[in-house]
């Protein structure tokens, strides 16, 4: 008989025995002693990078300016740029959770030093993480910071909305964090299959966690969804047609149509699976009328789409660098932006793919293979468009540009695997072995993650005023092409000799030269994510040297380069005209850039809002509450959350006005700085002296 | 600045200004919300379509549904439509603060109709042995039905939030866009409403 004792009342679920090293202290066998350990240290690291994180910011008093200048901004470059850091501090525990994963089945013949419950853990928060607190964060981060400046606006559509967006996003990624502190993660994979997730197989915490934390990014990735999109139609600079926006901003469209679209049924399939786990519910379960495959085809609804929600920003990042380092007009702009738009339906075609072998018929399977196929197809065209647009080009090896370089080789060769599982009958050899493992990282790093470091070193002086070091920048976009060839070619070949996924120990020593050759690979991404780290303490320690005020450090055509670098809160003096594709690169043509505008006007601007943050902290409490069954902090919460978005619908004075005078000050006075900076060509630009202002006469030549 | 450049074309739907028209924008918004609301609405619409025969031995449409109180909640809910329209059009017209909000409270009476009517319908079927535990049929009714519920209490709050609003500021740019937007809410809602008599409660015991 269960008792709601005082205690039960006020903790729920939540005891000692959640703690990490409480049962290796109840029963000290050795395999306890090191499966506690490692989950202790995790535990340790979470909680010591805590508190030394606020140890530091009150140690230098920066309480105040982390409040007003950060948390509370609207600014869409300041919630960008959160959005990034979110991703890095993510990137760096999944990527040291998959090295932990590579090590244990290196040395996994016949035991290794994992528990299999620990390994199911760990791949699951590896998948959570990299793709839902990773790749989101950061493809938003970068739209955020980008997309608006690119189509010469002054912010998103809503701007406290966007604060909002990334309050939900920390807060599912606080709850993440969380789990590793107290209680256990799910050990169901990222994709959460039930019956397996319900109550009756895993009755603990760990797929609650799972649920409550990506349903808070799916809520607040489908914000960011209407928010970019409206942005994007509403918002753009006159003149400034659909077939004149950037090719990333096109990218960002149709990421935030599938946002829309695709975000519902991963928040749909979580819910229900709540619903099942807290009030018996029978969606999913074994018995009474429950259907598991209900679950496979809503999530994978979600699943298919969000591939490209997450390769397609991606796209847009290469289309913006390969022409900007090849010193060329982007090669085949229409052909791109159909193929972007044809990508982003057929994502909606073939989401059964994922499930080939869970009993439909053979006409289906064939037809979500053909339709998988297809997409092929406008991907091949995008890959020939960006060699096109290099062919005889003024071609630089900068970072991003050999970043591009590793994606364009390597994300061909995952595409053709990609292929290969397409054909049902293959798939029904492969699936569940490392072979599709292999395949989906073959896309995700070299696809998504390059895309997004290549556009992190791009965008880097736009947002921060100087550029990054190039040469632990290179060192790092070696080790990660290399590191993934070692790491992840090995797995094609394990997954054809039968190797399962998500497989803890094995028997069979032919795998391990394999494995052996992984974690090798595993380890130079180590050292990747290390010089990563050491770029970004050496670049700001040598930022005074490394300046670019002109703001135009690589000859560039969008929007974003021509103003300042960082740009000032408002972008833009005055809202530009746009009269053509590639507007900055034809005004640097004409000579019409860097002239001083005929008049100014006043600038509103949103005023900071705490409603984002309010809604982070409540909603990462009742989300806790939810998980622990503690309903009194859940209660409390909701209400904290109904009356906070009441109390913003009360506030009226929400823009602040920057008087013509003072923007037509700032704007005179760079204009000032840019006529004194020494203008570069393309060859010198990555020496000291880039400012960030490009010799025109070279722009002309080009031109003719 | 002159009026025939072509400016800002594709979705931008209003007139042609070189500032960004706010109102235009906001009512954007909620209509891309609206459609990713409706996808929610129709996954769980198709969930329902099939665990309409996952009875698992137990009660099904024909024993649980009382099309009387259906009717009831029916009535409500679409009067409650005209009854906004009428606030709505107060509105535009200018006849007046008191005029909206006099409407809006009628408005929100018969949405409380509706959920009375509505909770003392899953009461009934409690009682005879219909909850959400019992079979996937009853679990996809209670995620459907219930669901349209929780809108409609949003609706409700948000009402009485805009009325205190307009109580407060008269009204205002905000209060218009409010009403406007919850406006769009409110017959939204009528149409799941009416998908759902439809499918669950006609198609059901038909």
């Amino acid at each position: 008989m269960k008792q709601m004792s005082l205690t039960h009342v006020i903790f729920g679920r939540l005891a000692l025995h959640s703690l990490p090293f409480w049962s290796a202290l109840q029963h000290p066998t050795l395999a306890n002693i090191v499966n506690d350990t490692i989950a202790s240290g995790a535990a340790g690291l979470v909680v010591v990078g805590a508190a030394v994180t606020v140890g530091l910011i009150t140690y230098f008093g920066k309480w105040r300016y982390l409040w007003t200048e950060w948390l509370t901004s609207v600014d869409h470059k300041r919630i960008g740029i959160m959005y990034i850091v979110l991703a890095f501090v993510m990137l760096a525990r999944a990527l040291i959770e998959a090295v932990l994963m590579r090590t244990q089945q290196a040395f996994g013949l016949g035991g290794g030093f994992l528990s299999p419950e620990h390994f199911g853990e760990l791949f699951s928060t590896h998948g959570t993480i990299m793709i839902f607190f990773m790749a989101m964060p950061f493809l938003i981060g970068l739209i955020n910071v980008v997309m608006p400046l690119q189509i010469g606006t002054r912010d998103v559509s809503f701007p406290v909305m966007n604060s909002v967006s990334l309050g939900l996003t920390a807060a599912g990624a606080t709850l993440v964090m969380i789990s590793l502190v107290v209680g256990k993660f799910s050990t169901g994979g990222w994709s959460g299959y039930p019956p397996y997730t319900e109550i009756t197989f895993s009755p603990g915490v760990g797929p609650d966690y799972w649920i409550w934390a990506v349903s808070l990014s799916g809520i607040g990735t489908m914000m960011t969804g209407i928010n970019f999109a409206v942005t994007i139609y509403k918002r753009r600079a006159p003149g400034m047609t659909l077939m004149r926006m950037p090719l990333f901003t096109w990218t960002a469209l149709c990421t935030s149509v599938l946002m829309i679209f695709a975000m519902p049924p991963l928040t749909v399939a979580t819910v229900l699976l709540a619903l099942d786990r807290y009030l018996g519910f029978h969606f999913f379960t074994n018995a009474l009328g429950g259907n598991m495959m209900n679950y496979a085809n809503l999530f994978w609804l979600f699943g298919h789409p969000e591939v490209y929600i997450l390769i397609l920003p991606a796209f847009g990042v290469y289309s913006e660098v390969i022409p900007a380092f090849s010193g060329k007009v982007l090669y085949g702009y229409t052909s791109l932006v159909l193929a972007t738009m044809a990508i982003a339906l057929l994502s909606f075609a073939v989401w059964l793919h994922h499930f080939f072998t869970m009993g439909q018929t053979a006409g289906v399977n064939a037809t979500f293979g053909i339709a998988t196929m297809l997409i092929g197809i406008p991907t091949g065209v995008k890959i020939y468009d960006w060699m096109m647009t290099m062919f005889r080009g003024r071609i630089r090896f900068t970072v991003p540009m050999v970043y591009s370089l590793g994606f364009m080789m390597l994300f061909v060769v995952g595409g053709l695997s990609g292929i290969i599982l397409a054909n049902p009958s293959i798939d029904y050899q492969v699936h569940n072995t490392l072979f599709l493992v292999a395949h989906f990282h073959n896309m995700l790093i070299p696809g998504l993650l390059f895309g997004m470091l290549a556009g992190y070193h791009y965008w880097f002086p736009k947002a921060f005023g100087f550029r990054l070091n190039e040469r632990w920048g290179l060192a790092s976009a070696l080790c990660w092409i290399f590191g993934f060839m070692f790491a992840f070619f090995p797995l094609y070949a394990l997954g054809l000799l039968g190797f399962p996924r998500r497989t803890v120990a094995f028997y069979n020593p032919i795998y391990v030269p394999y494995l052996a050759v992984a974690e090798f690979g595993a380890l130079i991404i180590l050292a990747a994510l290390g010089c990563l780290v050491v770029q970004l303490v050496v670049s700001v320690r040598q930022r005074e040297q490394n300046r670019v005020p002109g703001g135009d450090p690589w000859n560039a055509s969008a929007l974003e380069w021509s103003i300042a670098a960082p740009p000032p809160d408002y972008n833009f003096a005055v809202l530009p005209e746009v009269t053509a594709r590639d507007a900055f690169m034809v005004a640097k043509e004409h000579g019409t850039a860097y002239l001083p505008p005929e008049r100014f006007t006043d600038i509103e601007l949103p005023r900071n809002s705490p409603l984002g943050m309010i809604l982070c902290v409540t909603a990462a409490f009742a989300t806790f509450g939810l998980v622990w069954h503690i309903w009194w902090m859940v209660g409390l919460a909701m209400l904290a959350t109904i009356a906070a978005v009441i109390w913003h619908g009360f506030v009226r004075d929400y823009e602040r006005v920057i008087p013509a005078d003072k923007v037509r000050a700032d704007h005179l006075r760079w204009l000032q700085t840019v006529g004194a900076i020494h203008p570069i060509s393309r060859g010198e630009e990555l020496a000291q002296e880039n400012a960030g202002l490009a010799d025109l006469h070279e722009t002309a030549e080009a031109a003719e | 600045m002159n009026g025939d450049t072509l400016d800002n074309p594709g979705f931008r739907l209003s007139a042609i200004h070189h500032h960004v028209d706010r109102e235009d924008e906001v009512r954007f918004g909620f209509w891309v919300f609206l459609m990713s609301d409706a996808i929610i609405f129709g996954l769980i619409f198709a969930t329902y379509a099939t665990m309409i025969g996952a009875t698992a031995g137990g009660p099904g449409p024909k024993k649980l549904f009382d099309i009387g109180s259906v009717a009831i909640e029916t009535g409500a809910l679409l009067l409650s439509s005209f009854t906004f329209g009428m606030a709505s059009l107060a509105l535009l017209y200018r006849s007046g603060r008191g005029v909206v909000i006099a409407w809006l409270v009628v408005t929100l009476l018969l949405g409380l109709v509706f959920l009375g009517f509505e909770v003392h319908d899953f009461l009934t079927m409690f009682a005879l042995g219909g909850s959400p535990d019992r079979s996937g049929f009853t679990s996809a009714f209670f995620a459907l039905v219930p669901l349209h519920g929780l809108h409609v209490t949003t609706g409700c709050i948000w009402m009485v939030v805009l009325i205190g609003q307009m109580l407060r500021y008269g009204t205002d740019e905000d209060v218009r866009l409010g009403v406007q937007r919850l406006a769009l809410f409110w017959h939204f809602l009528d149409i799941v409403w009416i998908a759902i008599f439809s499918l669950v409660y006609l198609g059901g015991l038909a």
